[in-house]
C-alpha cells in the first residue's frame, strides 16, 4: 500500500483553502501564472501545512503552531500608511532607497522611485497582471523546491518588490525593503524577485516590523556572473513569520547574507542557495536573539553545484526564558564540484534552563576533492568569565551584557559594511538593554 | 582601625574543607606576604576575599574596615577597593581591553557615587599607565588577554590594578610563569602603587618575587590556617629550609 493517507485538515488548512478558492480569480496574473499557482497549490492540498514528521520541519510544526489561518490582508489605509512613514527603525541609519510595503502591498506614494540609471523597481501584482518578462522568466524557477511554504505562496502570491540591476551597474545607495503591518492581524503572502545582472553590485535590506499577522514572504533572488550582493534581513514579528529565500549564484560572483531576529514570537528563515556557476563565494550569517516563548528556526540548503566556490555559514543565537532556536545546516556538493571549501558554525548561548537550542548540521558530499567542515556548539555563559569582569566592578547583569555582546558581537563584526555593522548591533544592543 | 581582618575563617568547596579557621590582620599601607606549600589554601583565600561563589564559608568574618563583607558581590567588594589580581588571568574574547578598563572604572566609581571619566581623560590615564608598565597600545586595542603570552596577561593585571588604584591588591602567584625580565617589570609596576594607603597581599610560593616586592611582614600558610608570621627574613629561612617542617607541625 503506497496510498498517501492524509490526516483530517486542520483550521488554518481549511482556512487557506477556502481563501485560495476565494481569492483564486482576483489574484494576479492569468495564464501560465494562473496555472503556476494551482499547481503549487496542490501541492500545498497533498500535504497539508509541514509538521513535525516532515524533516526539514521536525522542529517547527506549522501544523500545531498554526491554529488559524487569518484572512487575506485588504489594501492598507491612511492610518496603516502613516503609521509605516516611520516603520524600518532598524535600517533608519543607514542612506537607503526606501521602498515601502504595508501588509504585503507596495505603497509607491511611501518610497522613493527616483529613477537611477540600469535600475528598474516595480510592483510584483502589477508585473504579474501585465505579464512581465523578467517575472515569466524567474518566478517558480530560481531555486525549485517541494517545500510546503514556497508553495502556498506561489499559490497565494500577492505583491511584492520587483527589482532589476542591469549589467555593469552599480547601485547609488542600498535598497531598503520596509515591511509594516496595518491595525488588523491578517495574513500576507509576499513575492519578491531581484535579479543582478552580470557584474553589478547592489545591497539590499529588508526589515520586516509585524503585530500579530502571518506573513509568508519569499524572494527569488538571481546573482548573475560577477556581480556582487549583499542582503539584511532583520524581522521583528508579535505574530508569525516565515520567509524563504530563494537564491541561484552565477559564477565569480559573491554574496553575502545577514539575518537578525529579535523579538520575534515565532519565525522560520529558510534559504534555498544554489552555487551553480564556478569561482563563486557567498557567505550566510546571522544572529537570533530570544526570550519568553519565541521560536525562532534557521533552515538552509545550501548547494553546490559547480567547483571552486567557497561558502561560510555562521549562525549565533542568545537565548532566554522558555525560547526555542533551531538550526538547520544542509551543505550539498554535487558530484563535478571538485575544489569546494565550505565551513559551516553555529552556537548557542542559553541565559536560562528552560531554553532549548537544536542544532542540526548536515553534509551531502558527492564530490572527492573538497574541503567541508562544520561546529555545533550551546552551552551557558561561563562562570570564570563573568567573576572576573564582576571581580573589576562591573555588576552581574552588565558583566552578562558584555559578554553576550562579545558572543554575538564575534558575527556582526564580519559584515563588512560599516552603516549596516553599526545598525545591526545598535539593534543587538537595545535588545540587550531591555533584557529584564 | 586595620584595613582588613580575617576572623577563624572556614571554607569548603565542595564538601572538602580548604580553610581551616584562618585568622589574618592586614595593617592599612602594609605589604604582607603570604607563602606555603601547594594545597595550603592561598588562592582559595585569594577567591573568597574577591567573592566568588562555590564557596562555603561555614565560620567566621571577613571584616574590611571592621564591616564583614561576607555578604558583597564580586563588584561591590571591587568597589570598596578589593582587587585580586588572578594567578590565571581569563581570556575574555570579544571585549576589547580598553572597553573593558572603562566600563570598570566607571562601573566602580558609579557604586561609589563618583563621577565617570570623560573620553579624553580615560585616555590619557591609560596611555600614561599602560606606558610605564610596557603594555603596548596594540594590545589595548585587542580582546582582554586573548593571545597575550603568560607575561602579558600578568602585566595587563597589573595594569588593572594601576587604573582601578584598589586600597586591598590582592597578587595571587603573580610571579608564576614570568620570566626574569617580565618580573622585574611587573614587580617595579606594582612598587610604582605601594602607598600609605594601599594594602597589599602577595601570594607566593618562592621567596624570589620577595627580593623585587619586599614585604612589611610575611605569614606562613599551612593546611588552612597561618602557622607563623614574621618579618621579611622569614622567607629567606623558608627558600633554604623548606616548608616541611610547618607542614610536620600542623600535622
Amino acid at each position: 500500500m503506497n496510498a498517501e493517507v492524509r490526516a483530517i485538515k486542520t483550521t488554518a488548512e481549511q482556512a487557506l483553502t477556502s481563501a485560495y478558492e476565494g481569492a483564486r480569480a482576483a489574484l494576479p496574473g492569468k495564464g501560465a501564472v494562473a496555472v503556476l499557482r494551482d499547481e503549487a497549490f496542490k501541492r500545498f492540498d497533498a500535504s497539508g501545512l509541514p509538521h513535525r514528521r516532515v524533516e526539514e520541519w521536525k522542529y517547527t510544526d506549522l501544523r500545531a503552531l498554526m491554529r488559524d489561518a487569518l484572512p487575506l490582508a485588504a489594501p492598507a489605509d491612511a492610518a496603516a500608511k502613516a503609521k509605516a512613514k516611520d516603520a524600518g527603525k532598524v535600517f533608519a541609519s543607514v542612506d537607503c532607497r526606501r521602498l515601502v510595503f504595508v501588509d504585503g502591498g507596495f505603497v509607491p506614494e511611501l518610497s522613493d522611485l527616483t529613477p537611477e540609471p540600469g535600475l528598474t523597481i516595480g510592483s510584483m501584482a502589477e508585473a504579474l497582471a501585465k505579464g512581465d518578462a523578467l517575472v515569466a522568466a524567474h518566478v517558480g524557477k530560481v531555486f525549485e523546491t517541494d517545500d510546503v511554504a514556497v508553495a502556498l505562496n506561489t499559490a497565494l502570491m500577492g505583491d511584492g518588490a520587483v527589482i532589476h540591476v542591469a549589467a555593469d551597474t552599480r547601485l547609488e545607495r542600498p535598497i531598503h525593503l520596509v515591511f509594516a503591518s496595518g491595525e488588523t492581524p491578517s495574513s500576507a503572502f509576499i513575492r519578491s524577485l531581484i535579479v543582478v545582472d552580470k557584474g553589478a553590485q547592489a545591497i539590499i535590506a529588508e526589515s520586516h516590523e509585524n503585530n500579530a499577522s502571518q506573513v509568508n514572504c519569499a524572494l527569488e533572488l538571481v546573482i548573475g556572473d560577477n556581480a556582487q550582493v549583499e542582503y539584511f534581513k532583520a524581522t521583528q514579528t508579535r505574530g508569525l513569520h516565515v520567509a524563504s529565500l530563494l537564491l541561484t549564484v552565477g559564477a565569480k560572483a559573491s554574496f553575502n547574507t545577514f539575518a537578525l531576529n529579535s523579538d520575534a514570537s515565532l519565525v522560520r528563515n529558510q534559504s534555498f542557495v544554489r552555487f551553480a556557476g564556478e569561482g563563486s563565494t557567498g557567505a550566510l550569517r546571522g544572529v537570533n536573539l530570544l526570550r519568553g516563548k519565541e521560536h525562532v528556526d534557521t533552515t538552509m540548503l545550501i548547494e553546490h553545484a559547480a567547483g571552486h566556490c567557497a561558502s561560510r555559514e555562521q549562525f549565533k543565537s542568545v537565548l532566554d526564558g522558555q525560547s526555542h532556536n533551531v538550526f538547520q545546516g544542509k551543505i550539498v556538493v554535487k558530484p563535478h564540484a571538485q575544489k569546494t571549501d565550505t565551513k559551516m558554525m553555529t552556537r548557542a548561548l542559553l541565559l536560562s534552563d528552560e531554553a532549548e537550542a537544536d542544532n542540526k548540521p548536515e553534509l551531502e558530499i558527492f564530490a572527492d576533492d573538497v574541503v567541508c567542515g562544520h561546529g555545533a556548539t550551546a552551552g551557558a555563559l561561563d562562570p570564570g568569565l563573568k567573576f572576573y569582569l564582576m571581580s573589576r566592578g562591573i555588576d552581574d547583569k552588565q558583566a552578562e551584557a558584555l559578554l553576550i555582546q562579545a558572543f554575538i558581537g564575534e558575527t556582526i563584526e564580519e559584515v563588512a559594511r560599516e552603516g549596516f555593522r553599526d545598525a545591526l548591533m545598535t539593534a543587538a544592543l537595545s535588545w540587550l538593554e531591555t533584557r529584564a | 582601625m586595620s584595613l582588613l581582618e580575617i576572623k577563624n575563617l572556614h571554607v569548603e568547596v565542595e564538601d572538602k574543607k580548604i580553610l581551616n579557621g584562618l585568622t589574618l590582620t592586614i595593617e592599612k599601607g602594609q605589604v604582607a606576604a603570604i607563602m606555603g606549600p601547594n594545597g595550603s589554601g592561598k588562592s582559595t583565600l585569594s577567591y573568597v576575599l574577591a567573592g566568588k561563589d562555590a564557596y562555603n564559608i561555614t565560620e567566621g568574618d571577613i571584616l574590611l574596615d571592621g564591616e564583614s563583607i561576607l555578604e558583597l558581590a564580586p563588584d561591590e567588594r571591587a568597589a570598596k577597593g578589593i582587587f585580586l589580581a588572578f594567578q590565571y588571568p581569563v581570556e575574555v574574547p570579544g571585549v576589547a581591553t580598553m572597553t573593558f578598563l572603562r566600563t570598570a572604572l566607571n562601573a566602580q566609581r558609579k557604586l561609589r557615587g563618583e563621577g565617570e571619566y570623560s573620553t579624553p581623560d580615560f585616555i590619557k590615564l591609560v596611555r600614561e599607565t599602560s606606558a610605564k608598565l610596557g603594555v603596548s597600545q596594540e594590545h589595548l586595542r585587542r580582546a582582554v588577554n586573548v593571545g597575550f603570552s603568560g607575561g602579558e596577561k600578568k602585566r595587563n593585571e597589573i595594569l588593572q590594578m594601576a587604573i582601578l588604584q584598589p586600597r586591598l591588591a590582592i597578587l595571587d602567584e603573580t610571579d608564576s610563569g614570568l620570566d626574569i625580565d617580565a618580573l622585574k617589570t611587573v614587580s617595579e609596576g606594582v612598587n610604582r602603587l605601594r602607598s600609605p594607603e594601599r594594602s597589599m597581599i602577595v601570594i607566593t610560593h618562592y621567596q624570589r618575587l620577595l627580593n623585587y616586592i619586599v614585604p612589611d611582614v610575611v605569614h606562613v600558610m599551612s593546611k588552612g590556617r597561618v602557622v607563623k608570621s614574621g618579618g621579611k627574613e622569614l622567607a629567606l629561612e623558608l627558600e633554604a629550609k623548606g616548608y616541611a617542617q610547618y607542614t610536620d607541625e600542623a600535622a
